[in-house]
């Protein structure tokens, strides 16, 4: 199957002369579901930052078949801007519409029909801002499905969802998937990961990549996440702990 | 009543205030929203300060204010990044010293007694003094800002919606956010005759955060942002006319009350 994604040796940062991610190597063939697994400040941004094409590389390369999408974490836009849910989807379309056109029929309807597959379609009209934090993040979603990238990068996108929009969202992915699209999926979640096809374990450097069996192994989780892993009774789970700096 | 409201417009001096303050006030507002969206109200309002030697320098060399408004905001630029540097000051520290620097030596300039009368309307403005070139310019300043908002519209949105996903969905927040800073220098300079370099600042961001409580999306917010700063350039000039008070000041006044009164008024958030 042909390869979309590839980094080889990579490495780069914004401060001179540090690198913030280094020795980062994968290939990711279509249809595959990858879990970006690190703790934060793990480097799994500045890998995104990296295949957006936003990050100064020191060493390495990155080819993409495709220019990616990007779903950042709802926290990260703003609740208040007045925009409705369908306005915000339009933004996918708005770097092939030239600034004096109007955005296109046929992404208006495309935009509907986004918002249709996740499961939004009776909120088009309502206020961003006012959707809780799953709807809003499937209304990110549906902004890159609108851009109708092969390569999807998300930014934890099922931290601290509803039920409902993690099921939602569990279940576009396995369709992106059978789409032949690939999916980067930054997470925390390790059990979430093992559902997936490939993981990729940073701490600053790369610790492992491969299929979940092989590399979520606890000495794997132990180098990826130190004092932040906690191994469960029985020792066949584990979760990661986030230490935020306030 | 229906007197109340033209008698006023009847002579060609108010006339000439009234296209005055609307032709700015349909850049203004809008160009206010987008000010407000950003988050960079107080850049607004250090903007307009800081531009002030500039402008003064450039009336009395018999210069553009374009010219002027360009020069003050560059050395602006420059006092800021060097206050800034000195770590005993700090980032706003710096900011603070070096507007407020700039903004004493304009008034000092603009008020000194040796310089023209005109000079002092830089401050506080002059609606009722402006000729017919004077609203030729700011309607044209004020075009060229409402044409460069509307081709921007949906980059400018990016960057302030969501500046994590901007890049890859076309738009990159600096550069944008670079845009919005000259447009707020041509708009403050569009509307510095007629309501001065202190009072301009009011008509750009009072009607915007008025439009912002009301609206639920960013096309109508702009658009009752147009309509409420002209709609207090309106009833400022009518209480200028029939209460005796300055001109630039009741057009202030008029858009705070306007804000006020859509804090009270219910917020939308789905459009029927």
């Amino acid at each position: 199957m042909a390869v979309i994604v590839r980094a080889e040796n990579l490495a780069g940062g914004y401060a001179p002369g540090a690198d913030a991610i280094t020795g980062v190597s994968f290939a990711l063939e279509a249809g595959t579901i990858a879990a970006v697994l690190g703790p934060n400040g793990g480097g799994k941004t500045t890998l995104f930052r990296a295949l957006l094409g936003e990050l100064p590389l020191r060493r390495g390369t990155v080819e993409l078949a495709a220019r990616p999408a990007y779903v950042p974490q709802t926290d990260r836009t703003r609740h208040d801007f007045p925009v409705s849910a369908l306005d915000v989807v339009l933004m996918g379309a708005y770097a092939r519409t030239p600034a004096w056109r109007r955005v296109a029929r046929a992404d208006r309807d495309a935009a509907r029909a986004t918002l249709e597959r996740v499961g939004l379609a009776d909120h088009a009209r309502r206020h961003f801002g006012a959707l809780s934090g799953g709807q809003r993040q499937r209304v990110l979603i549906a902004r890159a499905l609108l851009q109708d990238s092969r390569v999807i990068l998300l930014d934890e996108p099922l931290s601290g969802v509803d039920a409902t929009s993690a099921a939602r969202i569990d279940e576009l992915f396995a369709q992106l998937r059978a789409d032949g699209r690939v999916l980067l999926v930054a997470t925390h979640d390790v059990e979430q990961a093992r559902r997936w096809d490939q993981v990729v374990c940073l701490h600053g450097r790369q610790v492992a990549f491969g299929p979940p069996a092989a590399t979520l192994t606890t000495d794997v989780l132990r180098r990826t996440y130190g004092d932040e892993l906690v191994i469960l009774a029985g020792g066949d789970r584990a979760i990661a702990v986030e230490h935020h700096a306030h | 009543m229906i007197d109340w409201l033209l008698d006023p417009f009847s002579g060609s001096l108010m006339q000439r205030a009234l296209a005055e303050v609307l032709v700015v006030a349909l850049a203004c507002g809008p160009l206010g929203v987008w000010v407000l969206l950003y988050r960079q109200s107080y850049a607004a309002e250090s903007i307009s300060h800081a531009m002030l030697p500039g402008l003064v320098v450039a009336s009395l060399a018999g210069a553009s204010l374009l010219v002027g408004a360009i020069g003050g905001v560059l050395v602006a630029a420059l006092a800021i990044a060097l206050a800034s540097r000195d770590e005993r000051l700090g980032g706003d520290v710096g900011v603070a010293v070096a507007i407020s620097a700039l903004f004493g030596l304009g008034a000092v300039l603009a008020l000194s007694p040796d310089v023209p009368a005109r000079l002092g309307e830089l401050l506080f403005g002059d609606l009722l003094g402006v000729t017919g070139r004077d609203v030729v310019e700011a309607a044209v300043l004020a075009a060229v800002v409402a044409v460069a908002l509307a081709l921007a519209h949906r980059r400018l949105a990016l960057s302030a919606f969501d500046p994590a996903a901007a890049p890859s969905l076309g738009a990159r927040p600096g550069r944008w956010e670079l845009v919005l800073l000259a447009l707020l220098a041509l708009c403050t300079v569009a509307a510095v005759r007629g309501m001065g370099n202190l009072l301009a600042v009011a008509l750009i961001l009072a009607p915007a955060a008025g439009a912002l409580n009301l609206a639920p999306r960013l096309p109508i917010a702009l658009a009752l942002a147009a309509a409420l700063a002209a709609l207090a350039g309106v009833l400022g000039l009518l209480a200028s006319y029939h209460w005796h008070v300055a001109a630039g000041a009741s057009v202030a006044l008029a858009a705070i009350a306007l804000f006020a009164v859509t804090l009270v008024l219910p917020r939308r958030r789905t459009l029927a």
